[in-house]
């Protein structure tokens, strides 16, 4: 595991999450901003891979590259009922532009007062198998209760969407 | 070269800002769920980077980031679910056109 963050790497999956982000908000076309939504996942997959979490970023891709993105493309064609509707209008107003900035301003003057106790270098950062292994113990019962977090999700997602008896 | 944490919560809140901006301004019920992920992508990328940098034996912020992956992924199906049977209903995903609380 790498001791520390290289800055090149960085700025390349910075950029490129950014950019997908603002991508995302500024497409017309909704099937284009799902797929730019589907670079912005791995582009976090790589820079959780950069915060050597491995585990993580491979559940990144395979749940939110692999699933979620399937599902919003599914629903985006499921509900259009001609090509031309996934052109939309950009939708931009002023005071969710004034809210979201509100925010960013917030959080910069919180991480401005952020004073981080950093542990003394070299910090070695554990793997996959020591990730496993606290799973499985110290935090087996969040473990187990998003399990049935799941499970109520698909029963009711099926539920919803499915509807078969109107 | 390298960066220590504050590059990555600054990253973590500008994805957040741009993911709260089209939750609030888009008017299609899918591109508010897109904009939701964006937020929880940056919500995730923020507990990782602060674990990895502060506290990188315990990985709570990893941990933390697992259980959040779950929530946000039971939250999009059950969201789409729902776009699905409004769809259904009223052939719209237009939130404007969406205003009754009756059924």
């Amino acid at each position: 595991m790498p001791e520390q963050v290289a800055l090149v790497p960085f700025l390349i999956l910075a950029i490129a999450t950014l950019g997908g982000g603002v991508m995302v908000v500024l497409s017309r076309n909704v099937v284009h901003a799902a797929f730019w939504l589907l670079e912005v996942m791995m582009a976090v997959a790589g820079l959780f891979m950069l915060l050597s979490a491995g585990f993580l970023a491979l559940v990144q891709v395979m749940v939110y590259a692999g699933a979620v993105s399937v599902l919003v493309l599914f629903t985006v064609m499921l509900t259009l009922r001609r090509r031309e509707d996934a052109i939309r209008s950009l939708d931009l107003s002023w005071s969710a532009a004034g809210i979201a900035l509100a925010v960013l301003v917030a959080a910069a003057a919180a991480i401005a007062s952020f004073t981080p106790t950093l542990p003394a270098a070299p910090v070695v950062t554990p793997g996959v198998e020591a990730f496993g292994r606290a799973l499985f113990t110290s935090w087996a019962l969040p473990f187990e209760i998003s399990s049935v977090i799941l499970l109520v999700a698909l029963v009711g997602a099926v539920w919803w969407a499915g509807g078969g008896e109107k | 070269m390298t960066v220590g944490p504050v590059p990555f919560m600054a990253l973590a809140a500008i994805l957040f800002a741009i993911g709260l901006f089209g939750a609030l301004s888009k008017k299609s019920a899918v591109m508010v769920l897109m904009s939701l992920e964006l937020m929880t992508n940056a919500v995730n990328l923020n507990l990782v980077a602060v674990s990895r940098f502060v506290t990188p034996e315990s990985m709570a912020g990893q941990f933390t980031a697992a259980f959040v992956m779950v929530v946000a992924a039971a939250e999009i199906g059950l969201g789409l679910a729902l776009v699905l049977a409004l769809y259904r209903k009223r052939r719209t995903v237009e939130l404007d056109h969406i205003d009754e609380l009756k059924g």
